[in-house]
């Protein structure tokens, strides 16, 4: 693409685009940190992540500031326009990101002291991988303006929604077996939601993606795999 | 090269159609091949850097070319269907149908009722009272009336800029034609005379087709609904004006409108 005759403009596009890649790869460093410490146990490192979504904030509000200065100055138009839209509104979805993520580590804190039967931490482990290669795949679409490649981590989402499904159930079974784990089977639950929220806000980054390259929204409703909201278990007699 | 858009509203009338339509300053081809309809009851936008041809297409519209030597049209105009093109064509009967509003205020060195009433005498005998109540009508259209009512008698000239654009208006929609053209109406203006100008041509598509040349990108934007980008001489896209906006189809389009040309 041509560049702007104006460079200062170029320069404050080239500065958002900074500004979202930051978002990203701190959003990605508090995903694996929390999930790292609910994994270990390990307080300190849930500790670091809870104060490391101050700058996922931060930036944010940077991205918010600089967005409405550069609507007010520059009166963007055409692709301009909808990259700068498109940006804040990724900025909201990371900033989200980080938010859940926060929330995996003040749980990972509140359960430290308990025994996690093995297998549980093996089906969360396994989710949050699949969610942190979405979260990659993603940002890396968004830096290259890779549609295509939006559009899978967009399809992809259903494979995350399926494991948490199975995730809620064995959950609740682990719940019925045992009331004694109901407090931890609980952070569980929220924490396996968390995560699936993420995988949310990661699609909804692709979208945007996939509006920001073509100028149309995609057009197909996404299979959407979540069925945990009409789902209900009930110990057998 | 096809560059009308295919979503084109059937409930839509062309009031005028521009077909092949070559034109030449001298042996300079200026306008190469243009087709276009321009749509009833519609505000288009005519958008491209100077020198495209967008002006010399407006000047087409009513024949203003005609009062130079070594200019001319060929193709098709058609307005109603008729071909304006024809040399048999009433040149004072197309004007009057046809108004144009130009860059620069153009108040004749009267008063502001003279302004108006003039061209109306022009075109019809009507009594005084008649003359007096289009006057009244025109300026309220244009906007203006509630400042100059009690001082119709004052120069045209003794207006601010802004006003005698507006009185500019006044006196071409006084003739009541079909179509206005309007060649960057607001470049001379302040910020709210261009405002008040823009709110009358969202008025004024009510009653009129309208055509606006303009460089303001963010102009045509707000007040078309229909643009067309023009670059040396060449139609390169006409659209919907919040397509073009948003999601141009020509690249050229989008390196014009986000400020990347060359």
């Amino acid at each position: 693409m041509n560049e702007h005759t104006v460079k200062s403009y170029e320069e404050e596009l080239k500065l958002l685009d900074r500004r979202i890649a930051q978002m990203g790869g701190y959003a990605e460093k508090l995903l694996v940190q929390a999930m790292d410490a609910l994994e270990r146990r390990d307080p300190k490192l849930a500790e670091t992540a809870v104060s490391s979504d101050a700058m996922l904030d931060q930036l944010e509000r940077e991205v918010q500031d600089q967005v409405i200065l550069m609507i007010a100055r520059r009166q963007p138009l055409a692709n301009d326009l909808r990259h700068i839209m498109t940006v804040l509104k990724i900025a909201g979805d990371l900033e989200r990101i980080g938010d859940l993520a926060k929330n995996i580590a003040k749980r990972a804190l509140a359960v430290a002291s308990e025994a996690y039967p093995k297998p549980l931490m093996t089906g969360m482990r396994h989710m949050t991988e699949m969610v942190q290669a979405q979260l990659k795949d993603v940002l890396d679409a968004l830096s290259n303006l890779d549609a295509e490649k939006a559009m899978k981590v967009w399809l992809s989402d259903e494979q995350v929604d399926a494991m948490y499904n199975s995730l809620f159930r064995e959950l609740l079974t682990y719940m019925m077996e045992d009331p004694r784990n109901i407090g931890l089977c609980t952070h569980f639950l929220f924490g396996a939601k968390n995560i699936e929220r993420i995988g949310d806000h990661t699609t909804n980054i692709a979208e945007n993606i996939h509006y920001l390259v073509h100028g149309v929204p995609i057009a197909d409703d996404r299979p959407k795999g979540d069925r945990t909201s009409s789902t209900l278990i009930t110990p057998r007699q | 090269m096809n560059v009308m858009s295919k979503d084109v509203d059937s409930t839509l009338t062309e009031k005028i159609s521009v077909r092949d339509l070559k034109f030449f300053y001298g042996s300079t081809l200026a306008l190469k091949a243009i087709s276009l309809p321009l749509y009833e009851r519609q505000v288009t936008a005519f958008i491209g850097p100077s020198g495209c041809g967008k002006s010399t297409l407006l000047r087409v519209l009513n024949r203003m070319y005609d009062l130079y030597p070594n200019q001319r049209a060929e193709g098709e105009v058609l307005f109603d269907g008729e071909n304006i093109l024809n040399p048999r064509q009433d040149l004072n009967l197309l004007r009057s149908r046809i108004g144009m509003v130009f860059q620069k205020p153009t108040p004749f060195p009267m008063s502001i009722y003279e302004n108006i009433a003039f061209g109306v005498r022009l075109y019809e005998r009507l009594p005084k009272s008649e003359v007096d109540a289009r006057v009244e009508t025109a300026l309220e259209k244009a906007a203006l009336w509630k400042e100059v009512k009690d001082k119709l008698h004052s120069s045209g000239l003794s207006l601010s800029g802004g006003q005698q654009q507006r009185l500019c208006i006044a006196r071409t929609v006084a003739i009541r034609p079909e179509v206005i053209l309007f060649d960057e109406p607001c470049s001379a203006l302040d910020p709210i005379s261009t405002a008040r100008i823009e709110e009358l041509i969202d008025e004024l598509k009510n009653d009129f087709t309208i055509a606006i040349v303009t460089h303001n990108m963010q102009q045509a934007a707000r007040v078309s609904q229909r643009t067309a980008f023009m670059y040396l001489g060449e139609l390169v896209e006409f659209g919907e004006t919040k397509k073009l906006f948003t999601n141009p189809t020509n690249s050229r389009t989008q390196d014009y409108i986000t400020g990347r040309f060359g």
